[in-house]
């Protein structure tokens, strides 16, 4: 009774302080993510299809968070437009004459947004006994007509990105501009303009280029002489934005791996952070209680690896040694425990160890390892809660240090693993903001978490600072 | 009396420089061990000598009329006079110790792959050529934040609770991220942006001949490396500075001067400042020290072509260069062990009460 009226009390003092409630609900938020990570996405598999390129065929790449079209207005295109004739209802004609057979799938598609698609991409399956002679068109609202695949193709699959600029099509088109208007672009066509884009003058201008909206079609002429032919396409016509966080260069849905980050984050800072605090204050409150011998050699452990630099050194073990992240953190607790905390625990537990109590504990028999744990330890602990605490993010960096070095299993999933990528891949220079900026505020959130309760503990607990 | 002062000075000293010492030696031991990998790097060098070796008897049109058997014989004998001279025929534990005598004696030999820009392959040579901008970027920015950090400690020590004070304490958590984190957004904001600093790098390429201009390119690029690290560590360094401070003015002597209607600036200077800088200096001091071995990812971050650029290149995945970070880590530990050595011999000079505890 007497205890939860206490909490009450203290829980009271701490609500006082604004900057603890925020804190305190952020982490709450962070708590209700991992959970939702956790249920939503078992790690197993999410490991899978998040390294599995196929999953993510279907995605646009580098789609920005699809919430800015209410800040930017833009109509943009969400997602992907998929037009696959296994999957989609196709108008589709079989018919044969004098031994031929003729197939046409023909799909017909709305494009009404303000932008063009990211990019255009088309997969032709082809399943027949004899040679096949197949040819593509792409039909554009004005009912200009290009050919964008004519050619005798064996069974297979056959993938073409449209978007790019070294096509047939291209060319064709690009001579096709220079006798209507006597004028070349002043820039490289690709085939998403081709594909997508006003045929007037103003395609000539890289900056005036305009989209053309309205149905779009496209249809597959095949010829063969095998009855049993079946000619399938899919069409994929990329958006520019997607979900709530977009998507990376390898088309990966964010979402996911800032959702599976917060676990990782919680769960390496928060280990980190305890485990070296409780070994640390073991190591010290042993070295203040038994002096001696037991206390030089810990000091002078603790001056070694005071001059090994920290950080190099465990980039180099896990690097060399091909460290997973849990392994990694046993190495990080060994290299970290060292250094001027340990100096300063043991200051205090020197000044514990002098305290009446201790002495008692003494008188009555108490073991030197009873006394350690059970006496002097506790005196200390609530003193350096708000050090814990204020530690934390320091682990949570450092994991995304680890990965931003390329050295964290290339499988894991976590921010900083996706800061990593998108700094490889030249996110910063080439402005894909999100892919930095999403693991980047993740990272903000958390620290600003710890910090914000850890300074409020420090302010309540730290009796030096209360007198004033 | 003075006698027997410097000798208990000199044998304060000296156990100093021992114990010291034993660590240095102990803390490059384990670099070498780490580093050599578990004996794997002796193997990489041990074929990367057959390799070379093998290319000089194909190269030679001396070998050529020789028969298979004749330069296999040949090859034997060079390799295994080359792996002699360079120790590598020694049993493991010896190599570690050949490698630790080598780092010690600051003989640091050569790199494995990285070269310097003139493609010398000295890791002298490398590191020194690595260790000038990192020294210019890393000395700046810590003295700044040093002096920033300790006129605007001193200045809210004395306006406990006022606004400013305030707005200290509620910008604190700001250091609860790394410098190189702020980085990332000011270059988002400064160079994607804004367009109006350069992203990355030291000077613009190519390079301005005229030695202001150069300077001034120079200058150009620091600025927002020492930004990112203003905004992430002058909050939580400033907060510490003045509660420290703080600390300092309810001394007993400080009130008693205050009493006595001392003016506040002579306070500051004489009753705060004075006793508490030994100590702010030796941190200023080791942090100097500690911030020449450059700041891996701060570097990384703004491609800073230093010595922390150098390490990462060194410990890289796919080409590890162990030569080159034990030589780092060597030169690192040698002039953090001297600074602590000179730090304690000073401190031993201007404060009687260390002697006492050498003596204990």
């Amino acid at each position: 009774m007497n205890i939860t009226r206490k909490s009450i009390q203290i829980l009271k003092t701490f609500i006082h302080y604004r900057s603890f409630v925020v804190g305190i609900i952020i982490l709450i938020m962070f708590l209700a993510l991992s959970i939702y990570a956790i249920i939503f996405y078992p790690y197993d598999h999410t490991v899978k299809i998040w390294n599995d390129i196929k999953t993510w065929e279907d995605y646009p790449k580098l789609a920005k968070p699809a919430w800015i079209k209410f800040f930017t207005r833009i109509n943009e295109l969400e997602g992907t437009i998929i037009l696959d004739s296994r999957v989609h209802r196709f108008v589709k004609a079989k018919s044969s004459s004098g031994g031929w057979t003729y197939i046409i799938l023909e799909k017909t598609f709305r494009y009404e947004y303000d932008v063009f698609p990211s990019q255009i991409v088309r997969w032709l399956y082809v399943n027949s006994s004899r040679p096949v002679y197949i040819k593509i068109e792409w039909i554009k609202p004005n009912g200009s007509v290009i050919t964008v695949f004519e050619k005798v193709v064996e069974r297979g699959e056959y993938y073409e990105d449209l978007s790019i600029e070294s096509l047939d099509f291209v060319y064709t088109f690009c001579n096709y501009l220079k006798n209507r208007f006597g004028l070349e672009p002043n820039y490289i066509l690709n085939g998403v303009i081709v594909l997508m884009s006003k045929e007037d003058e103003s395609i000539l201008d890289k900056d005036m280029v305009k989209l053309l909206k309205g149905v779009y079609k496209i249809v597959v002429r095949a010829e063969t002489t095998d009855p049993n032919t079946d000619i399938n396409i899919k069409l994929d016509i990329y958006g520019t934005l997607y979900g709530i966080v977009g998507t990376d260069e390898n088309r990966r849905d964010l979402f996911i791996a800032i959702v599976w980050g917060a676990p990782i984050a919680l769960s390496f800072g928060f280990v980190a952070a305890i485990v070296i605090t409780f070994v640390q204050l073991f190591i010290a409150a042993t070295s203040a209680w038994y002096g001696g011998v037991v206390d030089i050699v810990i000091q002078r452990v603790n001056e070694i690896f005071m001059i090994i630099p920290f950080l190099p050194i465990v980039i180099m073990i896990s690097l060399f040694y091909n460290l997973s992240l849990w392994d990694l953190l046993v190495v990080v607790v060994a290299l970290d425990i060292w250094g001027g905390r340990l100096k300063t625990l043991r200051a205090m537990f020197l000044q514990v160890k002098e305290m009446p109590y201790v002495e008692v504990a003494q008188a009555y028999g108490a073991s030197g390892l009873r006394i350690v744990i059970r006496y002097m330890i506790p005196r200390v602990l609530p003193l350096i809660i708000p050090s814990i605490v204020l530690s934390i993010p320091d682990y949570v960096f450092l994991e995304a240090v680890l990965a931003l070095m390329g050295i964290i299993d290339p499988r894991t999933i976590s921010w900083g693993r996706v800061l990593e990528e998108s700094f490889n891949a030249g996110a910063l220079y080439k402005g894909y903001y999100h892919w930095i900026l999403a693991p980047a505020l993740m990272l903000v959130l958390v620290s600003i978490a710890f910090a914000f309760i850890g300074f409020t503990l420090d302010r309540v607990l730290n009796p030096k600072l209360k007198e004033m | 009396m003075p006698t027997n002062n410097v000798k208990m000075m000199l044998k304060y000293v000296g156990i100093r420089i021992i114990t010291v010492s034993l660590s240095l030696i102990i803390a490059i031991l384990l670099t070498v061990i780490i580093a050599n990998f578990g004996g794997k790097m002796d193997e990489i060098a041990r074929a990367e000598i057959e390799f070379n070796v093998w290319e000089t008897i194909n190269r030679d049109p001396y070998y050529r009329n020789l028969s298979n058997e004749q330069r296999k014989e040949i090859a034997r004998e060079m390799i295994e006079s080359i792996t002699r001279i360079v120790g590598l025929d020694k049993p493991y534990p010896v190599r570690i110790f050949i490698h630790l005598r080598n780092a010690l004696t600051l003989n640091l030999g050569r790199s494995m792959h990285i070269t310097s820009s003139s493609g010398s392959r000295q890791v002298w040579l490398i590191i020194s050529e690595r260790l000038p901008p990192t020294i210019l970027l890393f000395t700046t920015i810590n003295l700044i934040i040093f002096f920033i950090e300790l006129f605007i400690g001193l200045y809210l020590s004395r306006r406990y609770g006022s606004m400013p004070d305030r707005l200290a304490v509620a910008l604190a958590p700001l250091s609860s991220m790394p410098g190189w984190f702020y980085g990332i957004f000011l270059i988002i904001v400064f160079a994607s942006w804004l367009r109006l600093l350069p992203w990355g790098g030291m000077v613009d390429a190519p390079p301005p001949q005229d030695p202001v201009a150069y300077g001034l390119s120079v200058l150009k690029h620091m600025i927002l490396p020492i930004l990112s690290w203003i905004i992430a560590y002058v909050p939580i360094g400033v907060y510490n500075m003045r509660t420290f401070f703080l600390m300092f003015s309810t001394e007993e002597y400080v009130e008693y001067a205050k009493v006595r209607g001392v003016p506040g600036r002579i306070i500051e200077r004489r009753y705060i400042l004075r006793p508490t800088l030994p100590p702010i200096l030796t941190n200023l001091v080791l942090i100097l020290i500690s911030s020449w071995m450059g700041a891996i990812v701060t570097e990384k971050v703004f491609s800073w072509p230093g010595l922390g650029t150098l390490f990462y290149m060194a410990i890289g995945p796919v080409t590890p260069d162990p030569p080159v970070v034990i030589g780092i880590i060597a030169i690192y530990a040698y002039l953090l062990a001297i600074s602590v050595i000179v730090l304690d011999v000073a401190y031993a000079i201007v404060d009687p009460r260390i002697r006492i505890e050498g003596k204990r």
